[in-house]
């Protein structure tokens, strides 16, 4: 048995040192190693701000002499890091408790995050709750005509479990992914998602605010229409903040010129490419 | 050594005769460790697989009846089971072959016995193009074709369907079918056929009666081949199953096979819902080893 393991164990270190050897980046490995003794910054949290602070990391590690470790670990283990030191920054895609500004941490909005409720062009239902997004989502309504739409039986569509953007949506509406209807369809990508709903009469599925177009009809939540206008003035309720945390007292002068960077144009501009809203869009 | 002219030209140039062998021994040592390559690989695969895939079960306590007949799927809640997957890949590549087995045999009879030669030069080489044509463009051609069909004309709420699968599988196993049966039709001796003509049966008995029994483990190993591309078969699936979580009951159900499973949420998969998808992909493999096995025993009967 233990030999078994061993062989096991020794295989799958094998298999991945060919694995990173093929995939491997050489000019990642050298900036490196040339980054040792640098300025470190911690930064720990959300899985759904961490790809945008890799990014933003990334172009900032390459005119600026510091290393940037980033470690995506949910939202609550990032604040808790935070709190205790062990990480200089924290990334929250939720908004702090009362408890948790009570211990000294001070946020920064670095961007905000949208979705949208999309169905067919010829639906006629436009607006909706998010009470009845989750009766929706949930398959307590199965059909338009129940929301004021035409005789059509409901067709949910839905991302795949794991996706940020499921997460987000989940938390935000309020439903678990065991409480997704079954007979829901799971496309993976939002592209996917737009064409089977642009598809289907049927359907509706949500996506980011980057994807919206003609092909598909957007939903207003409680009668306010999912602009980027609408989420930075805090009306639209299927948006969340992007947070980065710290302690009052715990920024270094590398963290706090790393923020500035974030809320700089060229640090905004990349929150747009990754398809956040910026916070400063005007 | 098999042409006498070079061996008279190295005699008594030891030098020549030593290089000689030296080339001979490196290349079959460079051939073996080709051949090494793809053990290599296989053990490599199946190694990290069954590594990572095992973890969950012996290590942190899962329990793998509970995958296996488990119907929930909610690795958010820590809920693995993939029996809803297991039999919609049952459900799909049954249906398939029941479309896909008769129309790529009757082609095969009609390309190897019927066909004027002019004719199956047109079809042969059309129904071999079939098999290369990426699986994705496959998905594709279901997602903006059959899909809808289906939605529109049998007036279903969605076209992502166990239906749209097995269509878009049987036309996939279809070249591996008729090139596979083809081969061996062709491979009954023509004196099978000119004893039953002689005899005063019709052509098509002579083809049922006579060609195709004697093919029968050709014929068979087509069939499990064309059963492998379809349980095995990813990209073109993901497009037009819908991916729903359910046990299929009808054919307009959504599915989601266990090939899909994986493909859909490795990318954001960590911990143990990664080894899960792991252990989706040995029962993937068991079933892939059960169908060479039995593979293997139908050639091995031809063989007798």
């Amino acid at each position: 048995m233990k030999f078994i393991r061993n062989a096991a164990k020794g295989l799958f270190v094998i298999s991945l040192t060919v694995i990173m050897s093929a995939c491997g980046n050489n000019a990642d490995g050298d900036t490196k190693s040339s980054k040792e003794g640098l300025p470190t910054i911690a930064i720990s949290g959300s899985t759904s701000v961490g790809p945008l602070a890799e990014k933003l990391a990334f172009k900032y590690e390459e005119s600026n002499n510091v290393k940037i470790e980033i470690n995506q670990i949910g939202s609550s283990a990032g604040i808790t890091n935070a709190i205790n030191g062990v990480s200089e920054i924290g990334m929250s895609s939720r908004d702090l408790k009362q408890e948790e500004i009570d211990k000294g941490l001070k946020e920064t909005i670095i961007a905000y995050d949208g979705i949208v409720v999309v169905t067919h062009p010829t639906n006629k239902v436009k607006n909706l709750t998010l009470e009845q997004v989750k009766k929706i989502f949930t398959g307590k309504v199965t059909n338009w005509k129940e929301l004021g739409g035409d005789d059509l039986e409901i067709v949910v569509v839905s991302r795949e479990d794991g996706s940020g953007s499921r997460d987000a949506f989940q938390e935000i509406v309020d439903y678990s992914s065991g409480e997704l209807v079954r007979s829901a369809i799971i496309a993976s990508g939002n592209g996917n998602i737009k064409t089977t709903v642009a598809m289907n009469k049927h359907a509706v599925g949500f996506i980011s605010f980057e994807y919206i177009d003609e092909s598909i009809s957007t939903i207003d939540i409680d009668g306010v229409q999912a602009t980027a206008e609408n989420v930075l003035q805090q009306q639209y309720k299927l948006a969340r903040p992007f947070l980065f945390v710290h302690m009052d007292k715990g920024l270094t002068d590398a963290g706090q010129k790393f923020i500035d960077f974030i809320l700089s144009p060229d640090g905004q501009v990349i929150v747009s490419e990754t398809g956040a809203i910026p916070v400063n869009e005007s | 050594m098999t042409s006498p002219p070079i061996e008279k030209h190295n005699i008594g140039n030891g030098k020549s005769n030593k290089r000689k062998y030296m080339l001979e021994s490196l290349s079959s040592k460079l051939f073996l460790l080709c051949a090494l390559l793809s053990v290599l690989s296989l053990l490599l695969i199946v190694g990290f697989v069954f590594y990572r895939g095992s973890h969950p079960f012996i290590a942190e306590g899962y329990s793998f009846f509970e995958f296996i007949f488990g119907v929930d799927w909610v690795p958010g809640e820590d809920k693995f089971g993939i029996f809803p997957m297991i039999v919609a890949s049952i459900y799909a590549t049954i249906g398939s072959l029941i479309i896909g087995v008769p129309i790529g045999l009757f082609t095969a009879i009609f390309l190897s016995e019927i066909a004027p030669k002019r004719v199956a030069k047109i079809i042969s080489p059309a129904v071999q193009l079939l098999a290369g044509i990426p699986s994705v463009l496959y998905g594709v051609f279901g997602l903006a074709i059959i899909v809808p069909f289906l939605q529109n004309y049998l007036g279903l709420a969605k076209g992502q369907s166990l239906l749209a699968v097995i269509v878009v599988l049987a036309v996939m196993m279809l070249p591996t079918i008729v090139t596979v049966a083809e081969t061996s039709i062709r491979a009954v001796p023509k004196t099978y056929r000119e004893g039953s003509l002689a005899l005063g049966a019709s052509e098509i008995g002579t083809i049922f009666k006579v060609v195709v029994p004697a093919a029968k483990s050709g014929i068979t190993a087509a069939i499990v081949l064309g059963l492998g591309r379809a349980i095995g078969e990813t990209m073109a699936v993901i497009l037009i199953a819908g991916n729903s979580l359910i046990v299929p009951t009808s054919l307009t159900d959504s599915i989601r096979p266990l090939t899909t499973n994986i493909a859909l949420e490795m990318g954001y998969a960590a911990g143990v819902h990664q080894e899960m998808l792991f252990a989706t992909g040995i029962v993937l493999f068991s079933f892939i080893m059960i169908l060479n096995f039995v593979l293997a025993k139908i050639s091995a009967r031809g063989a007798n």
